[in-house]
């Protein structure tokens, strides 16, 4: 089976409302916050200039699962990343690996990061949100060396 | 946070400083409104003028905010510079949300500022600013400013003034978010006279669920109903500015300062016109997936060739009636222009366009000219009214000053009081007939939201004042419940008394939910005892003839039925507010 992703894109659509962001804490972290969630919103630049999310990329390999150093967080089939909470030590590593921003600590240096499960989709009332198939992996050409400054 | 007891911040503006406070009366007062009142009678003084820096601010938020959808608006309280007597303005953005995450049920502000200054709270943030490079600047610039020096980008709210604002101008209002406003009675001046520029909240905390299974479910059915049916579509359509073509089609539009109710060419200001011509997307309060806000688009060629610039200006019903139908500005490009003028002073848009209208109609009558107008004033003449927007926010001289404390005001001196639109504050965009001039003239807050007098006008028959205040001090009562908790009042058909009560059972406050008949009754009633305790009369408000000689679809008003219904209403105020014994 495979197993989707969660993707942004209709964003154009975003109305600013959190609901995606609240619904994931509620139903996937049972917080109420719009911090604690797996996607979170943001303007660009004022309100003037619309919305963007900031949802995790779905990577594969996942830097923040390379960067764990106790296996918290593990590379998701399909992309992404499978959370074991009770392995963290809120060493920060994982945000600090994230390309996108997309992994939130709370002030105790707690995670918290999309798990793909889609729980959000419904709740965007635009449309702005989907589950797709994962494109297909880009494992890059292993005859040509790492770039490296 | 689910407590049964507010956590209120109180800063002093004069050292900096605050505290928390753990306040007792959940139960009996719920938030928003009723905690508003709470907060005003401990800390306010009613003796004490509106100027003085020892009358608290207040932002309250109520029990269900950020639990459900729609529970997405802030109470803001304080002694009125308009009536300096006690108000209440409703305004939604993200402030009600930050509130909810800076853990604050409310934000007390008292005393005054050395200079201009900003303040920032959060739930681990407490922090006054020095901020004069400020002062002057426009609502929008000021926002632009003040997002950059702070972190918190979609997770906080930005609260400003404007010039109108900083010149303690009656009409200023307080800008949220860019979209939303704190708009009636003078919360602009309100926080001009503490020196307070801006506030910035941060929403940086988050709670765990209530505990139960209850929450999760009944909020997915609440969105459900919000977002499944069709019964928020006029909202996130072409929005509340439907209401321009209907009004006009039944001649209840106030045009042209109010000497009639309907316009030949209203098109070119309809909702529909908005939408098919302006609209360039929605937006809308955090925690509502509605959307009812409105953003036009402004394009200006400011050089030739063929250089251009754009603007978003959010448009609503009552902002195209202000300064559209009132003015008989016509082309929604021009009504987009000046409420962008307005905007940027900082004032709020229904007064100004209400203001202007009569100073058009007294410089038609001789009671002034272009030497107190400073600009020739003319129905349908927009580029006129941008320059006399800009004064009215300035404060240009000693008539936009006077006019700037309220049409009245302007009238009692240069004449013109039998045409000044005016009940209790400069009117809403209903010429409905005698209910709603009377709920206006005398309701709360001055509001067309205080009580649904114009779809009473539209929808009873007969002419029976007892009847008709009846329906207003219940259907008072039904709104001072939904700001006590506080919703917007556009989900005021699903957010009914039973639902409140499962609502508030699920998240923990069973017993505030037992009783919310007598919560409500108990907030009305409070209200309108403070109002009265600051100098309101009813018995003495004037309801100017220009509303006794208006023509609806129903015919001429009766100015006995007013004079009757005003009677009757005086008497329940009275009613309702007498002290406590």
């Amino acid at each position: 089976m495979v197993m989707k992703i969660l993707s942004t894109p209709r964003m154009e659509r975003c109305i600013g409302c959190h609901s995606c962001s609240l619904a994931c804490a509620r139903l996937v972290y049972q917080q109420l916050s719009w911090d604690k969630a797996g996607i979170r919103i943001r303007s660009t630049g004022g309100l003037s200039t619309g919305f963007e999310a900031q949802p995790c990329l779905a990577c594969d390999p996942a830097p923040c699962a390379l960067a764990c150093p106790t296996g918290a967080f593990g590379q998701r089939r399909g992309g992404g990343v499978v959370v074991k909470r009770k392995l963290c030590i809120r060493c920060g590593a994982c945000a600090a690996a994230c390309p996108v921003d997309a992994i939130y600590l709370d002030p105790a240096g707690e995670p918290f990061v999309c798990i793909q499960c889609g729980r959000c989709v419904e709740f965007c009332p635009h449309d702005c949100l989907e589950m797709v198939e994962p494109p297909a992996a880009t494992t890059g050409d292993a005859s040509l060396p790492e770039a490296r400054p | 946070m689910i407590r049964d007891y507010f956590r209120v911040l109180r800063v002093d503006l004069a050292t900096g400083r605050g505290r928390i406070e753990e306040i007792d009366g959940r139960d009996t007062q719920a938030g928003g409104s009723g905690l508003a009142a709470l907060l005003f009678d401990r800390m306010g003084f009613p003796d004490r003028g509106w100027e003085d820096p020892a009358q608290p601010l207040i932002l309250a938020i109520g029990p269900l905010t950020g639990y459900f959808p729609l529970m997405s608006k802030v109470v803001c309280a304080f002694k009125s510079p308009y009536h300096d007597q006690y108000a209440e303005s409703h305004a939604g953005g993200r402030a009600a949300l930050s509130l909810r995450f800076a853990d604050l049920d409310a934000l007390v502000i008292t005393g005054k500022t050395r200079r201009p200054s900003c303040l920032v709270v959060g739930s681990r943030t407490l922090e006054v600013q020095d901020v004069p490079y400020l002062w002057g600047k426009s609502v929008q610039r000021t926002g632009r400013v003040l997002r950059n020096m702070f972190v918190g980008s979609g997770h906080r709210s930005i609260l400003r003034i404007g010039p109108a604002g900083e010149n303690r101008s009656a009409l200023a209002c307080i800008n949220v978010d860019s979209y939303r406003h704190f708009g009636r009675l003078g919360g602009g001046a309100a926080m001009g006279a503490k020196n307070l520029k801006a506030i910035v909240i941060l929403g940086d905390a988050s709670f765990e669920l209530p505990p139960g299974k209850a929450y999760a479910p009944l909020f997915e059915k609440i969105y459900g109903q919000l977002t499944a049916t069709t019964m928020m579509d006029k909202y996130h359509n072409l929005g509340t500015a439907a209401n321009v073509a209907v009004l006009n089609r039944i001649q209840a539009l106030p045009c042209r300062n109010l000497q009639r109710t309907s316009e030949t060419d209203i098109v070119g200001i309809t909702g529909e016109t908005f939408a098919d011509r302006t609209l360039l997307r929605n937006t809308a309060c955090a925690g509502c997936p509605v959307g009812c806000i409105h953003l036009g688009f402004l394009r200006e060629k400011f050089k030739e060739p063929n250089q251009y610039l754009y603007r978003q200006v959010t448009y609503d019903h009552e902002p195209i009636f202000a300064l559209g139908a009132m003015l008989s500005v016509l082309d929604p490009f021009q009504v987009l222009t000046l409420l962008e003028t307005a905007e940027k002073a900082g004032l709020d848009v229904m007064s100004a366009g209400v203001a202007l209208a009569w100073a058009t109609e007294a410089s038609d009558k001789g009671l002034i000219s272009a030497k107190e107008t400073l600009v020739p004033l003319k129905f349908g003449d927009a580029g006129a009214y941008v320059q006399a927007v800009t004064h009215l926010g300035l404060g240009a001289n000693d008539f936009y000053r006077l006019l700037g404390r309220g049409t009245m005001k302007a009238a009692e001196h240069y004449g013109g009081s039998d045409f000044a639109c005016v009940l209790g504050q400069e009117m809403a965009g209903y010429a409905t007939g005698e209910v709603f001039f009377v709920s206006q003239a005398l309701g709360f807050r001055h509001s067309h939201l205080d009580a649904g007098g114009y779809a009473y006008d539209q929808k009873q028959k007969g002419k029976e004042a007892a009847a008709a205040v009846d329906f207003l001090v219940q259907d008072e009562k039904a709104r001072v419940l939904l700001t006590s908790m506080v919703a917007c009042l556009f989900a005021r058909e699903v957010y009914k008394e039973d639902l409140l009560a499962e609502c508030l059972k699920a998240v923990g406050y069973g017993n505030l939910a037992e009783t919310l008949d007598d919560v409500a009754r108990r907030v009305q009633e409070m209200r309108w005892r403070i109002r009265l305790k600051t100098g309101f009369v009813p018995e003495s408000v004037s309801i100017p003839n220009r509303f006794k000689q208006v023509v609806t679809w129903q015919g001429p008003v009766d100015a006995e039925y007013m004079e009757s219904l005003q009677q009757a209403y005086s008497q329940r105020i009275r009613e309702m507010g007498k002290p406590n014994v």
